[in-house]
Protein backbone atom coordinates (compact mmCIF):
# COMPACT_ATOMS: atom_id res chain seq x y z
CA UNK A 1 0.00 0.00 0.00
CA UNK A 2 2.52 2.54 1.14
CA UNK A 3 4.76 3.05 -1.82
CA UNK A 4 7.73 5.28 -1.09
CA UNK A 5 10.72 5.85 -3.34
CA UNK A 6 9.77 3.36 -6.01
CA UNK A 7 9.19 -0.22 -5.00
CA UNK A 8 9.29 -0.55 -1.26
CA UNK A 9 6.03 -1.45 0.46
CA UNK A 10 6.86 -2.05 4.13
CA UNK A 11 3.68 -2.36 6.23
CA UNK A 12 2.63 -3.56 9.67
CA UNK A 13 5.74 -1.97 11.15
CA UNK A 14 6.49 1.32 12.75
CA UNK A 15 7.43 3.93 10.17
CA UNK A 16 10.83 4.48 11.72
CA UNK A 17 11.71 0.85 11.14
CA UNK A 18 9.86 0.33 7.94
CA UNK A 19 11.58 3.19 6.14
CA UNK A 20 14.83 1.32 6.65
CA UNK A 21 13.67 -1.24 4.14
CA UNK A 22 14.51 1.31 1.49
CA UNK A 23 18.05 0.91 0.16
CA UNK A 24 20.05 3.87 1.39
CA UNK A 25 17.99 4.63 4.48
CA UNK A 26 19.27 3.39 7.79
CA UNK A 27 18.40 4.20 11.38
CA UNK A 28 19.72 7.74 11.42
CA UNK A 29 18.45 8.77 8.00
CA UNK A 30 15.05 7.36 8.78
CA UNK A 31 14.93 9.42 11.95
CA UNK A 32 15.97 12.52 10.07
CA UNK A 33 13.41 12.04 7.33
CA UNK A 34 10.61 11.60 9.84
CA UNK A 35 11.55 14.61 11.90
CA UNK A 36 11.83 16.89 8.89
CA UNK A 37 8.45 15.68 7.64
CA UNK A 38 7.13 15.87 11.22
CA UNK A 39 5.76 12.33 11.42
CA UNK A 40 5.82 10.34 14.63
CA UNK A 41 8.21 7.40 14.01
CA UNK A 42 6.25 5.12 16.35
CA UNK A 43 3.09 4.99 14.26
CA UNK A 44 2.56 1.85 12.20
CA UNK A 45 2.68 2.37 8.46
CA UNK A 46 -0.88 1.16 7.96
CA UNK A 47 -2.11 3.82 10.37
CA UNK A 48 -0.46 6.67 8.50
CA UNK A 49 -2.68 9.15 6.74
CA UNK A 50 -2.30 9.59 3.01
CA UNK A 51 -1.11 13.10 3.62
CA UNK A 52 1.67 11.99 5.98
CA UNK A 53 2.89 9.43 3.49
CA UNK A 54 3.08 11.98 0.74
CA UNK A 55 5.04 14.26 3.07
CA UNK A 56 7.59 11.52 3.73
CA UNK A 57 7.75 10.75 0.04
CA UNK A 58 8.42 14.36 -0.75
CA UNK A 59 11.29 14.68 1.71
CA UNK A 60 12.98 11.53 0.44
CA UNK A 61 12.55 12.41 -3.22
CA UNK A 62 13.87 15.87 -2.72
CA UNK A 63 16.78 15.45 -0.39
CA UNK A 64 18.17 11.96 -0.47
CA UNK A 65 19.62 9.59 -2.99
CA UNK A 66 18.07 6.18 -2.54
CA UNK A 67 17.51 2.88 -4.34
CA UNK A 68 18.52 2.75 -8.00
CA UNK A 69 20.14 6.11 -8.09
CA UNK A 70 22.28 5.34 -5.07
CA UNK A 71 23.19 1.90 -6.36
CA UNK A 72 24.27 3.48 -9.60
CA UNK A 73 26.45 5.96 -7.79
CA UNK A 74 28.14 3.24 -5.76
CA UNK A 75 28.79 1.19 -8.87
CA UNK A 76 30.23 4.18 -10.66
CA UNK A 77 32.58 4.82 -7.78
CA UNK A 78 33.84 1.27 -7.90
CA UNK A 79 34.17 1.47 -11.67
CA UNK A 80 36.22 4.61 -11.32
CA UNK A 81 38.60 2.87 -8.94
CA UNK A 82 39.00 0.05 -11.42
CA UNK A 83 39.59 2.38 -14.33
CA UNK A 84 42.33 4.43 -12.73
CA UNK A 85 44.15 1.26 -11.78
CA UNK A 86 44.27 1.90 -8.07
CA UNK A 87 44.89 -0.82 -5.53
CA UNK A 88 41.28 -0.81 -4.41
CA UNK A 89 40.15 -1.14 -8.01
CA UNK A 90 42.38 -4.11 -8.59
CA UNK A 91 41.12 -5.80 -5.44
CA UNK A 92 37.54 -5.22 -6.57
CA UNK A 93 38.29 -6.67 -9.97
CA UNK A 94 39.89 -9.76 -8.47
CA UNK A 95 36.93 -10.15 -6.12
CA UNK A 96 39.10 -9.91 -3.05
CA UNK A 97 38.58 -7.80 0.08
CA UNK A 98 39.42 -4.17 -0.59
CA UNK A 99 40.16 -2.82 2.86
CA UNK A 100 43.22 -4.80 3.82
CA UNK A 101 41.58 -7.77 5.51
CA UNK A 102 43.41 -11.04 5.69
CA UNK A 103 42.83 -13.58 2.97
CA UNK A 104 44.76 -16.52 4.36
CA UNK A 105 41.55 -17.56 6.04
CA UNK A 106 38.08 -16.08 6.02
CA UNK A 107 37.15 -13.36 3.50
CA UNK A 108 34.40 -15.74 2.50
CA UNK A 109 31.75 -13.09 1.88
CA UNK A 110 33.83 -11.55 -0.84
CA UNK A 111 35.41 -14.67 -2.26
CA UNK A 112 32.31 -16.81 -2.23
CA UNK A 113 32.12 -20.44 -1.38
CA UNK A 114 35.21 -22.43 -0.66
CA UNK A 115 37.17 -23.52 -3.71
CA UNK A 116 39.79 -26.19 -3.26
CA UNK A 117 43.27 -24.90 -4.01
CA UNK A 118 46.01 -27.41 -4.66
CA UNK A 119 48.58 -27.75 -1.91
CA UNK A 120 46.38 -26.05 0.61
CA UNK A 121 46.14 -29.15 2.84
CA UNK A 122 47.25 -29.25 6.46
CA UNK A 123 48.90 -25.88 6.83
CA UNK A 124 48.68 -23.30 9.51
CA UNK A 125 45.55 -21.21 9.42
CA UNK A 126 43.46 -24.02 8.09
CA UNK A 127 44.38 -26.49 10.84
CA UNK A 128 42.98 -24.29 13.55
CA UNK A 129 39.27 -24.85 13.95
CA UNK B 1 41.33 8.69 11.13
CA UNK B 2 41.58 11.35 8.52
CA UNK B 3 43.94 14.24 8.40
CA UNK B 4 42.92 17.63 9.71
CA UNK B 5 41.59 19.77 6.90
CA UNK B 6 43.39 22.74 8.40
CA UNK B 7 46.68 21.24 7.28
CA UNK B 8 45.62 20.56 3.73
CA UNK B 9 46.59 17.45 1.79
CA UNK B 10 49.99 15.93 2.44
CA UNK B 11 52.47 15.97 -0.37
CA UNK B 12 56.22 15.56 -0.32
CA UNK B 13 57.74 19.06 -0.52
CA UNK B 14 60.55 18.08 -2.85
CA UNK B 15 58.19 16.33 -5.21
CA UNK B 16 55.98 19.39 -5.32
CA UNK B 17 58.97 21.58 -6.05
CA UNK B 18 59.91 19.40 -9.00
CA UNK B 19 56.37 19.51 -10.33
CA UNK B 20 56.35 23.25 -10.09
CA UNK B 21 59.51 23.63 -12.12
CA UNK B 22 58.16 21.21 -14.70
CA UNK B 23 54.95 23.16 -14.94
CA UNK B 24 56.84 26.38 -15.45
CA UNK B 25 58.96 24.97 -18.25
CA UNK B 26 57.79 22.37 -20.75
CA UNK B 27 56.85 19.08 -19.18
CA UNK B 28 57.52 15.41 -20.00
CA UNK B 29 60.07 14.02 -17.65
CA UNK B 30 59.42 11.04 -15.43
CA UNK B 31 59.87 12.22 -11.89
CA UNK B 32 61.12 9.47 -9.63
CA UNK B 33 59.85 9.48 -6.09
CA UNK B 34 59.79 7.28 -3.04
CA UNK B 35 56.99 9.23 -1.50
CA UNK B 36 54.08 6.85 -1.89
CA UNK B 37 52.16 8.60 0.84
CA UNK B 38 51.87 11.84 -1.13
CA UNK B 39 48.42 12.88 -2.22
CA UNK B 40 47.89 13.38 -5.92
CA UNK B 41 47.19 17.07 -6.43
CA UNK B 42 45.60 18.82 -9.40
CA UNK B 43 48.98 20.29 -10.39
CA UNK B 44 50.25 16.80 -11.18
CA UNK B 45 47.68 16.05 -13.88
CA UNK B 46 49.38 15.10 -17.13
CA UNK B 47 52.73 14.27 -15.58
CA UNK B 48 54.23 10.86 -15.35
CA UNK B 49 55.57 10.01 -11.93
CA UNK B 50 57.76 7.05 -11.16
CA UNK B 51 56.47 5.73 -7.86
CA UNK B 52 58.76 3.38 -6.00
CA UNK B 53 57.30 -0.04 -5.28
CA UNK B 54 60.27 -1.22 -3.22
CA UNK B 55 62.18 -2.46 -6.24
CA UNK B 56 61.76 -0.02 -9.09
CA UNK B 57 59.94 3.16 -9.98
CA UNK B 58 56.64 2.32 -11.62
CA UNK B 59 55.76 5.03 -14.12
CA UNK B 60 52.27 6.33 -13.50
CA UNK B 61 50.51 8.76 -15.75
CA UNK B 62 48.36 11.02 -13.62
CA UNK B 63 44.84 11.62 -14.89
CA UNK B 64 42.17 13.87 -13.61
CA UNK B 65 40.17 11.38 -11.60
CA UNK B 66 43.21 10.17 -9.70
CA UNK B 67 43.28 13.44 -7.77
CA UNK B 68 42.81 12.91 -4.07
CA UNK B 69 44.28 9.42 -4.04
CA UNK B 70 47.77 8.64 -2.82
CA UNK B 71 50.60 7.85 -5.19
CA UNK B 72 51.19 4.48 -3.58
CA UNK B 73 47.75 3.24 -4.53
CA UNK B 74 48.89 2.94 -8.10
CA UNK B 75 52.16 1.09 -7.77
CA UNK B 76 51.74 -2.41 -6.44
CA UNK B 77 54.23 -3.68 -3.91
CA UNK B 78 53.38 -7.33 -4.25
CA UNK B 79 53.67 -9.70 -7.15
CA UNK B 80 51.27 -12.59 -7.13
CA UNK B 81 51.93 -15.16 -9.79
CA UNK B 82 49.28 -17.63 -8.71
CA UNK B 83 49.50 -20.64 -6.51
CA UNK B 84 51.64 -23.64 -7.38
CA UNK B 85 49.73 -26.72 -8.33
CA UNK B 86 50.21 -29.90 -6.32
CA UNK B 87 52.05 -31.61 -9.17
CA UNK B 88 54.67 -28.89 -9.28
CA UNK B 89 55.18 -29.01 -5.53
CA UNK B 90 56.04 -32.70 -5.60
CA UNK B 91 58.40 -32.15 -8.52
CA UNK B 92 60.21 -29.43 -6.61
CA UNK B 93 60.45 -31.62 -3.53
CA UNK B 94 62.03 -34.38 -5.58
CA UNK B 95 64.56 -32.00 -7.12
CA UNK B 96 65.75 -30.96 -3.70
CA UNK B 97 66.71 -34.45 -2.82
Amino acid sequence: MARIAGVDIPRDKKVGISLQHIYGIGPSLSRRVLSSSSVNPDIKVKDLSEEEISRIREVIDKEYKVEGELRKEVNLNIKRLIEIGSYRGIRSRRNLPVRGQRTRTNARTKRGLRKTVAGRGQRRGMTKK
Amino acid sequence: MSRSSRKGPYCDAKLLEKIKTLNRSGEKVVIKTWSRASTILPQMIGHTIGVHDGRRHVPIFITENMVGHKLGEFSMTRTFRGHVSKAQVTVQARKKR
